[in-house]
């Protein structure tokens, strides 16, 4: 298990410094800063100062070293902008961005699950295939069209809610809303499938035939094993807790992590966006680790396969 | 038989309108062994799912099973899980996968226990070790702890044994329980299975493909073909005087016993009909050496041939030499 654990620390350090390296690459290619932050009619002698001070003016990989040397020290830069630490910028928009994606988790949890297992457990009832067409529709309209479409009925048309903005709790129904009925369809389907999947298993009709009610058999051998492949979505939904509002964001002008992102990318304010994608790929990374040390807990067979537990 | 424990009388069962089975009648005694065999696909199985209503909701199932007096088909939920594990048990053909895998293999026989002598905690413990122990799991008392996976074959098929005694049913079905184990193994099983019976008296239904482990460890024998029984007989009768043709071509179809292991039943020429398109008249009429014209114009009955034999054979008295050449058996 301790092998097991190691193994899986190394590669979430692996994933990060990849991600941190890609993010470095692409943005150094794209596009000078000092152009974008200074103006390109800014005189040159300016343009050469902001360089220096920014040490863009110096090779590739010196800047790709001193950049890492300092984050392993825990610097993770100033923004071009206005000299804050980046770190900071983007800790004051986390609070935003996780007022709209916890309840958003909360709601494609709550609805997406039980969605899922019931129409498999009424498989081919109006029921199942209602559940598996507003699925559908949920996860074929992008977010930004949901968006969009929502503001225009709940806002602009019947006036009931704000159509962006960040005042009141009221501000976050509508973002909230646009967010969690994707996943919620993602999960319904992938829910139902592997519960259709678990149903069909010898060890059910088992359960039955020694008597277990049916209530019983779903309860205690249909839905534990069913978990194991729906915790894998769950834990990707969560590891997108930082990152997964970036549009939404956008169309309700909502001051998240997001939002800052879009325009920290836009101004290549090269310390603001590499501290974003480290916090993102940490996030990610650290739910894939917990939904593995899970699969764990709900499956005694990989348990073993790992040399570890109690078996 | 005058009072059986069981009995099934013109059990009919289609599914999505393709009948599989077609009226099939039989009766189980207290405490008798009962072998079922037949040709795969021709409704053993489904013959005793559908007794225990365990049949996916698009079958349907029409006809009649009796337990001690009481009717089982439409029976409400309640009645069929007090009956199910409790009366009559079933254990199944691939023991790894019968198991729920995330499930120690003690709190599965401890369901059972719950469900149907209303035992909890210490004494459950007990009980099921107790049971373990009995179909012959080595040191029981850390083995409920494990889980399927860290089981071999054979072991399953004891838990499931035990999980089907834990009930204390008065009938167990066994649907193919060695056919997924060594050879070895089978013999070990089917050993178990005639020893628990003669220490619980329960009676025993043995599905299998091989006549002669059914004969060997069975009382009766009823041979199944397209969805119908077509000959029953007590197992002293069937090699010596088999009166359907088609026992004879099974029974012709078994390797001289010369100590090879017995082979699935093959050599019968020609194939199953498919459900949804049988023959008129007897399904097995387009296989058979001795077919007649009176075989095509009505599904023939089981009738008496002899004193505990019965068979659905209408040419059966004609005077036609035995099929297969079996005449020197
Ligand atoms: N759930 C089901 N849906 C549709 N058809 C089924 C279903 N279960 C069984 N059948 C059909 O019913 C017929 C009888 O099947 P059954 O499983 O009883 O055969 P069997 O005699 O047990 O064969 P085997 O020796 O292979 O186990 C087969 O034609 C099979 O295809
Ligand atoms: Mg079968």
């Amino acid at each position: 298990m301790l092998r097991f654990i190691a193994g899986r620390l190394l590669r979430a350090a692996l994933t990060i410094v990849m991600v941190v390296t890609f993010a470095f690459v692409v943005l150094r290619l794209s596009g000078d800063p000092a152009l974008l932050i200074l103006s390109v009619d800014a005189p040159p002698e300016a343009v050469a100062a902001f360089r220096e001070a920014w040490g863009l003016d110096r090779p590739l990989w010196v800047q790709y070293f001193s950049y890492f040397g300092a984050i392993l020290q825990g610097d993770l830069g100033q923004s071009m902008r206005d000299g804050r630490d980046a770190i900071d910028l983007v800790a004051e928009r986390i609070p935003a961005t996780l007022a709209l994606t916890l309840p958003a988790l909360a709601l494609k949890v709550g609805i997406g699950i039980p969605a899922g297992v019931y129409a498999a457990l009424h498989r081919n009832s109006a029921t199942d295939r209602v559940v598996m067409v507003m699925a559908v529709a949920g996860f074929a309209v992008p977010s930004f069209v949901l968006g969009l479409l929502l503001v225009l009925v709940f806002a602009v048309q019947l006036g009931w809610l704000p159509s962006g903005g960040q005042d009141s709790w009221r501000h976050a129904i509508l973002p909230v809303i646009t967010l969690g009925i994707g996943g919620a369809a993602v999960l319904a389907r992938f829910t139902r499938s592997a519960m259709l999947e678990v149903l069909g298993q010898p060890y059910i009709r088992t359960a039955s035939a020694k008597g277990v009610s049916w209530r019983a058999v779903v309860r205690g051998h249909a839905l534990p094993n069913a978990a194991i492949p729906t915790v894998t979505i769950v834990g990707f939904m969560v590891g997108s807790l930082i990152a997964g509002a970036v549009v939404v964001e956008s169309v309700f002008s909502w001051p998240g992590v997001g939002r800052l992102l879009v325009v920290a990318v836009s101004n290549r304010d090269l310390a603001v966006v590499q501290c974003v994608l480290l916090l993102v790929a940490a996030t990610m990374v650290t739910s894939n680790f917990i939904v593995d040390l899970l699969y764990g807990v709900l499956d005694p067979r990989l348990r073993t396969a790992r040399g570890g537990g109690k078996g | 038989m005058d009072d059986p424990l069981v009995r099934i009388s013109g059990l009919r069962v289609a599914f999505d309108g393709v009948p599989v089975l077609r009226g099939v009648d039989l009766a189980v005694g207290s405490g008798e062994a009962v072998g079922l065999v037949g040709e795969s696909g021709c409704g053993k199985s489904v013959t005793w799912l559908a007794a225990l209503g365990l049949l996916p909701g698009k079958a349907q199932v029409t006809g009649s099973v009796v337990l001690d007096g009481q009717e089982l088909l439409g029976a409400p939920m309640p009645l069929l899980d007090r009956v199910r594990g409790g009366q009559i048990a079933m254990i199944f053909q691939d023991p790894a996968s019968s198991l729920n895998p995330v499930h120690r293999i003690g709190r599965q026989v401890g369901e059972a226990l719950r469900l149907h002598r209303g035992m909890d905690g210490a004494a459950a413990r007990a009980e099921t070790r107790r049971l373990l122990d009995q179909v012959g799991i080595p040191d029981a008392g850390n083995r409920m702890e494990a889980y399927p996976h860290e089981l071999s074959g054979g072991q399953n098929q004891r838990v499931m044994i035990a999980m089907a005694l834990a009930g204390r049913p008065r009938l167990l079905v066994a649907d193919e329980p060695t056919t997924a184990l060594d050879v070895t193994i089978q013999a070990q099983i089917l050993d178990l299975l005639a020893t628990l019976r003669a220490e619980t008296g329960m009676a025993l239904v043995l599905i299998s493909h091989d006549l002669g482990v059914v004969a060997e460890t069975c009382d009766r024998v009823a041979v199944m073909y397209a969805g119908l029984v077509i000959e029953e007989v007590s197992s002293a009768r069937l090699f010596d005087a088999p009166a359907h043709p088609y026992t004879q071509g099974l029974l012709s179809a078994l390797p001289p016993l010369d100590g090879l292991p017995r082979q699935h039943l093959a050599a019968i020429p020609g194939s199953v009909p498919e459900p949804r398109a049988l023959p008129p008249g007897c399904a097995f009429g387009p296989r058979c050496p001795r077919r007649a014209s009176l075989c095509d114009e009505q599904v023939p009955l089981l009738v008496d041939v002899a004193p505990g034999q019965r068979a659905a054979c209408r040419i059966l008295g004609a005077d036609v030499p035995p099929a297969f050449g079996l005449a020197a058996a």
